[in-house]
């Protein structure tokens, strides 16, 4: 963090928790299944930064190690994710949620 | 080790298997690889082995009895549902993903850094997906794997932020070092953060109340057979992984938190139980029974400084038959009436299919909790332990929300009792009568067998 001196581990965690919270409160509230989509990934990337932020703290490179595994499940997720995203579009034509109805109760 | 190697090449082999044009050997296959598994971890039995020496996985008693226990409900799942894999290419696909799933719960079970737990996690999560929503052209599996997907992405994306906050306040993923920095320097604000975090992620991923929203969704709406693996070998390795967290890491927070536990553990039980009762179908009756169980399952988890693991595990195999045997059952009943998931599809039952009959009755029984089945034992073991821990009030809602489950458990026996006329018989094959026959001797002498726990 010597590049940025006035930046502190804090101002890593807020940036991380920000972004944290608008995917869970996306997740939650929107009705776009591709907005939703892309919460997800807002989600696991928060995680990243604060992950690398936490590896320089502690001066250690087992966290940034992690992040590259994050990277792999999200691209794995996104595969699987995506399909039953087009299995529900050629069934229902619509990306929006309000569709999935059925399941109640 | 062996374990994990020789479950993921079985899943390889079952594709190569396929494009080798040997589909009618993969059967066989899988049931040879399967019980390779279960000699293995009997093989590697207190040798405690630690994967390339890195810490990251150990092979300790805990992991192989939970690696022996998923790897047996598995092969009991494969052989009593084979009539559903009728389609050659989807068998084989299905296969292989339970098998790669299989591996994310041996991870699950066996991990000691807080890494291999989320992937573990992943490893078993992502195959259960497409699972979840294997039924392409019905609109209930579609949802369900809609919502899995979700609510599961969700659950992982916050667990992994509790993670990443452990980390920041420790300065490791490694369980044990988590728990003396824990018993030394106590937990800070960064550290109680990623706790409640994680224990958010898992509540979710296991279905305890309030977290609970997606399991009677995702139960009903994903095709039957799934629904059987999903209640039995993921809900097993979750529970696992949820238990080996507070057993070697977390342990000495639990003195502060058992009081949420416990909360959430009574709130599981009444809200499971009351849905329960006002439900007209059955596959959503039984996932409602599903958290019931994962209250009492949470309640052993928040013993977990004190409890015996082999009674977790006892709980979950226990558990795991029963639940196997009624959603194979309802699957095979459902099947001959046009996909019908009420009560009155199960009339007659004990005309059209005695051995069938014969084993729903044993499993709701013993899901219920009467005594000579396994399933009292189960519960035995729970409420004896956390009542020595004086939780008195928790043993008197588990006490009256099993007798509100006798209740809706009976309702389906008695209908299976109710005769109808021109009924036609429900035939099954000849696995699926041995499995279901081995089965309902299983549960009557696992109680038995509860001595040696």
């Amino acid at each position: 963090m010597e590049l940025l001196p006035n930046v502190t581990m804090n101002h890593y965690l807020l940036v991380s928790v920000i972004l944290f919270v608008i995917g869970v409160a996306g997740i939650l509230f929107r009705r776009n299944a591709i907005i939703m989509f892309m919460c997800v990934e807002l989600m696991l990337n928060a995680v990243n930064i604060t992950l690398v932020a936490f590896s320089k703290v502690w001066g250690q490179s087992d966290a940034q190690v992690f992040v590259f595994f994050i990277m792999v499940v999200a691209a794995a997720e996104v595969a699987v994710g995506l399909a039953i995203l087009m299995m529900l579009y050629r069934n229902m034509h619509t990306t929006s949620t309000d569709v999935l109805d059925k399941l109640k109760w | 080790m062996k374990e994990l190697v020789i479950t993921s090449l079985l899943g390889i082999g079952v594709l190569a298997f396929d494009i080798l044009k040997l589909r009618k050997f993969i059967l066989p296959l899988i049931v040879v690889g399967l019980l390779a598994v279960v000699g293995a971890s009997i093989v590697d039995w207190g040798m405690n082995e630690n994967l390339f020496g890195k810490n990251m996985i150990i092979m300790d008693n805990y992991a192989l009895g939970f690696t022996s226990i998923l790897c047996l409900l598995t092969l009991a799942w494969i052989l009593t549902s084979t009539d559903y894999f009728t389609n050659e290419i989807s068998r084989t696909d299905l296969y292989a993903l339970v098998l790669f799933a299989l591996c994310g719960g041996y991870v699950m079970c066996s991990y000691t850094n807080l890494v291999m737990l989320f992937i573990g996690i992943e490893i078993l999560s992502i195959p259960m997906y497409v699972l979840a929503a294997s039924n392409k052209r019905d609109m209930l599996s579609n949802e369900a794997g809609f919502k899995y997907f979700f609510l599961g992405a969700l659950a992982s994306s916050i667990l992994l932020f509790g993670i990443a906050l452990v980390y920041g306040a420790t300065g490791s993923f490694q369980l044990d070092a988590i728990k003396n920095v824990l018993a030394t320097a106590g937990s800070g604000t960064i550290m109680t953060a990623g706790i409640l975090m994680i224990f958010t992620g898992f509540a979710f991923k296991v279905g305890i109340a309030p977290f609970h929203m997606w399991t009677p969704d995702v139960y009903q709406g994903a095709p039957t057979v799934i629904t059987g693996l999903m209640s039995t070998m993921v809900k097993g390795a979750a529970f696992a992984a949820f238990f080996r967290l507070y057993y070697l890491g977390f342990t000495p927070t639990l003195e502060f938190t058992a009081s949420i536990f416990a909360v959430l553990a009574g709130l599981s039980l009444i809200v499971a139980n009351v849905m329960a009762t006002i439900q007209v179908n059955a596959k959503r009756l039984l996932a409602y029974s599903s958290i019931s169980h994962a209250g009492f399952m949470l309640a052993a988890v928040m013993t977990a400084d004190s409890m015996n693991p082999r009674m977790l595990m006892y709980y979950v195999l226990v558990y795991g038959i029963a639940s196997l045997t009624s959603f194979n059952v309802l699957y095979h009943v459902s099947k001959f009436q046009n996909g019908a998931e009420g009560f009155d599809a199960f009339k007659g039952l004990v005309k059209r299919n005695p051995v069938m009959a014969g084993a729903m009755t044993l499993s709701l029984l013993s899901m219920a909790g009467i005594p000579p089945l396994a399933g009292f034992m189960a519960k035995y073991f729970v409420i004896s332990h956390i009542l020595e821990r004086g939780y008195t009030w928790l043993v008197i809602i588990m006490v009256l929300t099993s007798a509100v489950a006798v209740y809706y458990y009976l309702r389906i026996i008695v209908s299976m009792l109710t005769p109808i006329e021109n009924a036609g018989r429900i035939v099954s094959t000849d696995s699926n009568r041995i499995g279901l026959l081995v089965l309902s001797i299983a549960m009557v002498a696992m109680f038995f067998l509860a001595a040696f726990v």
